[in-house]
């Protein structure tokens, strides 16, 4: 399975070598011809059967949240800066790996009990913590970790529950499994596989992509927020575990277009695949600078909910995973009939 | 009666359901334009052809609303903003949603506590249906609402909601029909989502490629008790901006536009705003850099349903945009 070993890689925003090198080796049989921009952002290309000179992109970023080294203390201890959004509280006490050698070590922060009053009511700040590795001084952490060196999540592929997987990157590296999985198909449109690099810091590289495919239609498979848990109004619920692909109406970067999304909910429904609408209108994907490049590009997002998105444990439903896929699988072919107007 | 002016207002035209407003300027301005057309966005475009400089000319028409986000089990029916929506403002206001269900903006719980520190999370739209079934029949979610602000014109004055900016969208038809000749080659753009982070204008500035821009927006004023330190004034003529938060205008469109001024009489005033933007903002940026500034129209209560302009610095807006389809840079 891709996506379980997908997510086995370290990818932090800018250092996505690992996941790119996976993703060539394995789509190069099925594509004609692949390109890697000066970004490092991949894109496979893949002739379509009908020859109408048109272009679907599918687009699912290769990068994961994590960390940077930012200092090394006089103790061997390492200060870093988050790379992409992170909740500090969601960092003490999770195993890492640092660096290109994958030095195993772990987030501490000053016990509780030598926390004064006011700072125990406070969430912790991203500098009062430090990776440990163990290191006996700073001349023994110098030895093996450098300024710059990325710091990534541990955290093992587990499945548990009902059809639930646990693991860390689960944003994006399914969107990239499902494109791994459908380059092996045959499809209408000519189809542009395009992993993009730094999207967590700001959607950086789909910006490139967009321009240099310039295709008539984007698709962004994507991890997206889950928040169908206890003590949460059903207003602010974004979307559910295991109630299907989740289709993008509104979020903080793009308005989508509706005409489209409602086609593919309507697909989806149709061929009997769980489907939802992502209720809430914030956040943001690759398609909010890939809809503005380019004079304009009819765009559209189908995710799959991860409860804990951004965290070393986020879970998804390998039904939803299941769900997007096939929709996916299905749009490649519909998109043909489709209405853009 | 500015009939124009009314009829625009009164197209609802919230951020990302701009197409009936689309439809209705493209009947507008078909016949004084060599070629029309929408980008996959539905930005219109309008091209008159000239001397193979290319001017491009923005009003968005788009105007800030509502988007349904999630139905209650009550009826309700929750909402997130499309652009700058104050929650104070939006209290008890009508909106009407694209496919014409009305409602009121109310506060989910006690009117007394949720006033301390009012959110829009905090408000939801009742449009009178009985539970959830019922109002998902009548709004779908991700259905755009915009507010109501019935046209009227008193004395020298119009009051109305989405004045920000179909008083640019105004402008710049009237320019359009009225200029006997162009200089340049002229893409008179009608965009989309402005009010979102100018993105409509982003997208086309990358197909268009511009050599200079000016954007037809409104701007704020400094003569009301709650409005900013500013000297932009109702009455004060046509508002050539010098900068704002999203662009310092270029020389060469600063002078060039008070040049024309001088020469055709118009009455204008220097615009210096702290803060907002425009189109303009971002289509600067764009290419390799595109010169570029404002024609703005004063305008009072920006983002509310009684925005206030002056129906005669709107006249001296036409005459500056005519002005600059005639002559060019």
């Amino acid at each position: 399975m891709y996506l379980s070993e997908l997510v086995k890689l370290a990818g932090v925003s800018g250092n996505e070598n690992a996941v790119r090198s996976f993703i060539k080796e394995r789509i190069a049989p099925f594509c004609e011809r692949i390109e890697i921009d000066s970004m490092g952002n991949l894109m496979a290309f893949k002739k379509g059967t009908n020859n109408c000179g048109k272009t679907l992109m599918l687009c699912a970023h290769m990068d994961e949240v994590g960390l940077i080294v930012s200092r090394i203390t006089e103790e061997g201890f390492l200060k870093f800066k988050t790379v992409g959004g992170i909740d500090p509280r969601v960092l003490i006490s999770k195993r890492v790996s640092v660096g290109a050698a994958g030095l195993p070590g772990v987030i501490g922060r000053k016990a509780i009990h030598l926390l004064t009053p006011e700072e125990r009511k406070k969430a912790p700040k991203v500098k009062e913590l430090y990776v440990d590795i163990g290191a006996k001084d700073k001349a023994d952490a110098e030895s093996k970790v450098a300024v710059g060196d990325y710091i990534a999540f541990e955290s093992a592929f587990v499945p548990f529950g009902d059809g639930l997987v646990k693991a860390k990157a689960l944003d994006d590296r399914l969107g990239c499994a499902i494109l791994l999985e459908l380059a092996q198909e045959s499809c209408p449109w000519d189809v542009c596989f395009a992993f993009t690099v730094q999207e967590e810091v700001g959607l950086r590289g789909a910006r490139l992509c967009a321009r240099r495919i310039k295709p008539d239609m984007a698709l962004v498979i994507e991890g997206t927020t889950c928040s169908d848990l206890p003590e949460t109004e059903e207003r602010a619920v974004s979307t559910r575990l295991g109630k299907g692909a989740a289709i993008s109406l509104i979020d903080g970067a793009t308005s989508y277009n509706r005409k489209i999304a409602q086609q593919l909910y309507q697909l989806a429904a149709k061929h009997d695949i769980p489907v939802q609408f992502k209720q809430t209108a914030t956040g943001g994907n690759d398609a909010g600078i890939i809809h503005v490049s380019a004079g304009g590009i009819v765009t559209a997002a189908v995710s799959v909910p991860a409860r804990y998105i951004h965290s070393p444990v986020s879970v998804i439903s390998l039904k939803d995973y299941q769900a997007a896929k096939e929709l996916t699988r299905l749009w490649i072919q519909e998109v043909l009939h489709a209405d853009f107007a | 009666m500015l009939t124009l002016l009314k009829t625009l207002c009164d197209v609802n035209s919230p951020s990302g359901c701009e197409g009936s407003l689309a439809s209705f300027i493209k009947k507008e301005i078909e016949s004084c334009a060599d070629a029309v057309w929408q980008d996959a966005l539905g930005n219109l475009i309008v091209h008159k052809k000239g001397d193979g400089t290319k001017l491009m000319l923005c009003a968005h028409m788009d105007e800030i609303g509502l988007v349904a986000t999630c139905h209650g089990e009550k009826g309700q029916v929750y909402v997130s903003a499309l652009g700058g929506v104050f929650p104070y403002t939006a209290l008890y206001q009508r909106v009407r949603f694209e496919n014409g269900a009305e409602g009121v903006l109310v506060p989910d719980g006690q009117e007394a506590d949720l006033l301390k520190d009012l959110k829009l999370s905090k408000l939801y739209v009742d449009i009178g249906a009985k539970d959830a079934e019922e109002a998902k029949a009548r709004v779908a979610l991700g259905e755009g609402a915009a507010f109501a602000g019935a046209y009227c014109e008193q004395g020298d004055t119009v009051i109305a909601k989405a004045l920000d900016n179909r008083a640019g969208c105004y402008a710049l038809i009237e320019a359009l029909r009225e200029a006997k000749k162009n200089k340049n080659d002229i893409y008179a753009v009608f965009t989309v989502s402005e009010e979102l982070g100018l993105r409509g204008a982003k997208a086309v500035a990358e197909s268009v490629k511009p050599d200079y821009a000016v954007a037809l927006d409104v701007t704020r004023t400094g003569d009301t008790a709650s409005g900013p330190k500013m000297s932009v004034r109702l009455g004060g003529g046509a508002a050539i901006k010098i900068m704002d938060h999203s662009m310092l205008a270029h020389p060469i469109i600063k002078e060039r536009l008070q040049n024309l001024c001088k020469e055709r009489d118009i009455l204008w005033q220097a615009e210096v705003l702290e803060r907002g933007g425009t189109d303009a903002g971002a289509i600067h940026l764009t290419g390799g850099g595109v010169p570029s500034g404002c024609i703005s129209i004063p305008l009072r209560y920006v983002h509310t349903p009684g925005e206030m302009l002056s129906k005669q610095d709107l006249e001296q807006v036409v005459a500056l945009t005519k002005a600059l389809i005639e002559e060019g840079i």
